[in-house]
């Protein structure tokens, strides 16, 4: 039953998984409370660490994973702080500054392996296709995470502030502690993701979580449609298996990343949800025009 | 019995001053005309009431609470609500889904009370009950992009009225509308204030102001020069002065 699919395969799975969790995660915060974030990958980051730190202990896999969301979680409360004060592209910046800042942190500690990462450490006892499994079923209750809060009223009071926080106020909105549950929702399941990843490869380095990293999660959120969950998962999907599928773009992969972000912002903002709405439209117009 | 308690407010910006000592209170049930030539700080007025503007000194009571120091969504869930004289509607949402935010506001206190809240069937009655009450009920599915202006002021009295509020500020909700629209929107905040609703109206148009307002409060250059009847306000001298005045000002500069 497991050999339907050979190892590469299964990589291949579980780091498309990966993407959606970290996809969906940046979602919550950038795509429903329209808050940016250029270091989400950072978050992923100190997760991957945490845990790693944590299995080195001796703690079991689903524990370090815990350990790695409340660390990620409370950074994300932290950098949330931030986005109180400023807006916009000024948030953008310093969230860019925090991609910066773990790397630097992280490449100058020696207890975190500086610039050679850390690596030897325990893995669970899962198989390659329990792995996938596993990562598939976490990457499933972050999809009805997602879908969840954006049905709830706090999903309704997220789209207010992301479209006008101002008037969310005037409504009685705490536009303040929505802002923070949403960095701390989005970067603790980032920090899932990030021990995922760890446990699945076997070494961890800052660049690994890196400003790219940051960029490339980005991407698959503005490509899919800001805020949109399918348009989200398509997109993460597409762009993490386009680079390892096609050599060209694996190896001009920031050109790709750097052109796509481009081109969907200059001629469709709202990504692949905006396209595919935009089709619907069409066909609807072209179907009357028929009749 | 004041609901509304306004004493000694000065607010500066930078050298300018925009309001100097104002007080003036507001009794419950009461339709108050705020009045003024341009730049009178009357939206500088209404701002400091509902936070947007914090003013340097003076006090602001609703309800016998103080209001200085609270940020604006604490004033909110203390029973203000204010409509902007800029419509500012939440483009991505149709007008019931606008106002139908607004009425679920016990399910936004909190963002832990917000997350386990999924329901909106009764807010959603609620809501269409208001579009009902400010004669939009037929725009409900529609987005803010596809109504005319009229519709989206209409919209904006009723997601503030969601708010079950003890005072209603309405900042200029005629301004942009025809004289018929402005009529009919007139009628509608008569009829709320019937309804034992608290108003404070900020409007241009004196004309409607007069025929709908029992009291007056008229700023000139950021003080208090009148307040009274309609007809004791304007013939007040120093009144008919701040208006001719920006009259003169105004022919000038056509």
């Amino acid at each position: 039953m497991e050999h339907f699919l050979d190892s590469y395969e299964i990589s291949l799975v579980v780091k498309a998984a990966i993407s959606v969790i970290m996809a969906l995660s940046l979602n919550m915060i950038t795509g429903f409370c329209g808050q940016i974030s250029l270091g989400h990958a950072a978050f992923q980051g100190v997760g991957a660490y945490t845990a790693v730190i944590l299995t080195l202990q001796g703690y079991n896999f689903a524990f370090a994973t815990a350990g790695g969301m409340i660390s990620a979680g409370t950074l994300g409360f932290v950098v949330g702080l931030t986005s109180l004060r400023v807006r916009h592209d000024f948030l953008a910046i310093t969230t860019m500054g925090v991609a910066f800042l773990f790397s630097g942190i992280v490449e100058q500690t020696k207890a975190l392996g500086d610039t050679d990462g850390i690596s030897n450490y325990p893995h669970p006892e899962f198989d390659p296709f329990g792995y996938m499994v596993m990562t598939l079923t976490l990457a499933v209750l972050v999809l009805a995470i997602s879908i969840y809060v954006q049905r709830s009223w706090m999903g309704t009071a997220f789209k207010s502030i992301a479209d006008d926080e101002d008037t969310a106020r005037l409504l009685g909105i705490d536009v303040a502690r929505f802002k923070l549950a949403a960095f701390v929702i989005g970067t603790a399941i980032a920090g899932m993701g990030g021990s995922i990843y760890a446990h699945q490869t076997t070494i961890i380095q800052a660049s690994d979580f890196g400003f790219i990293e940051s960029i490339t999660i980005l991407s698959m959120v503005v490509f899919g449609g800001v805020g949109s969950i399918p348009g989200v998962i398509i997109a993460a999907i597409i762009l993490t298996l386009f680079p390892l599928w096609s050599q060209v773009i694996g190896d001009y992969k920031l050109l790709f990343y750097g052109g796509l972000l481009f081109i969907m912002m200059r001629f469709s903002p709202q990504g692949l949800s905006g396209l595919a709405s935009d089709a619907v439209k069409w066909a609807r117009l072209e179907r009357r025009k028929v009749v | 019995m004041s609901v509304l308690k306004i004493s000694d407010v000065t607010a500066r910006f930078g050298g300018v001053t925009a309001l100097e000592d104002v007080s003036f209170d507001v009794s419950r049930g009461e339709l108050l005309g705020l009045i003024g030539p341009n730049g009178a700080g009357k939206t500088t007025m209404l701002r400091s009431i509902t936070g947007i503007v914090r003013p340097d000194s003076g006090r602001i009571e609703l309800n016998g609470k103080k209001l200085n120091g609270l940020p604006i969504h604490q004033r909110v869930r203390l029973g203000l609500a204010i409509s902007q004289q800029l419509v500012r509607p939440f483009r991505e949402m149709t007008l019931l889904e606008n106002v139908t935010l607004a009425a679920g506001y016990k399910k936004t206190r909190r963002p832990l009370r917000a997350i386990l809240a999924l329901t909106r069937r009764s807010n959603r009655t609620r809501a269409t009950e208001l579009l009902d009450l400010v004669g939009i009920e037929n725009h409900g599915g529609a987005l803010p992009a596809e109504v005319p202006l009229g519709v989206l002021k209409r919209m904006e009295v009723a997601r503030a009225l969601a708010l079950d509020p003890t005072v209603l500020l309405l900042d200029e909700p005629l301004s942009g509308l025809n004289s018929n629209e402005a009529r009919i929107l007139a009628d509608t905040v008569v009829m709320l204030n019937d309804l034992n609703l608290t108003v404070v109206l900020i409007e241009h148009n004196l004309s409607e102001v007069m025929r709908i307002c029992e009291r007056l409060v008229v700023l000139d250059n950021g003080r208090k020069i009148a307040d009274g009847t309609p007809k004791q306000v304007m013939e007040d001298p120093f009144v008919r002065t701040a208006y001719l005045g920006s009259v003169e000002e105004k022919d000038a500069a056509t």
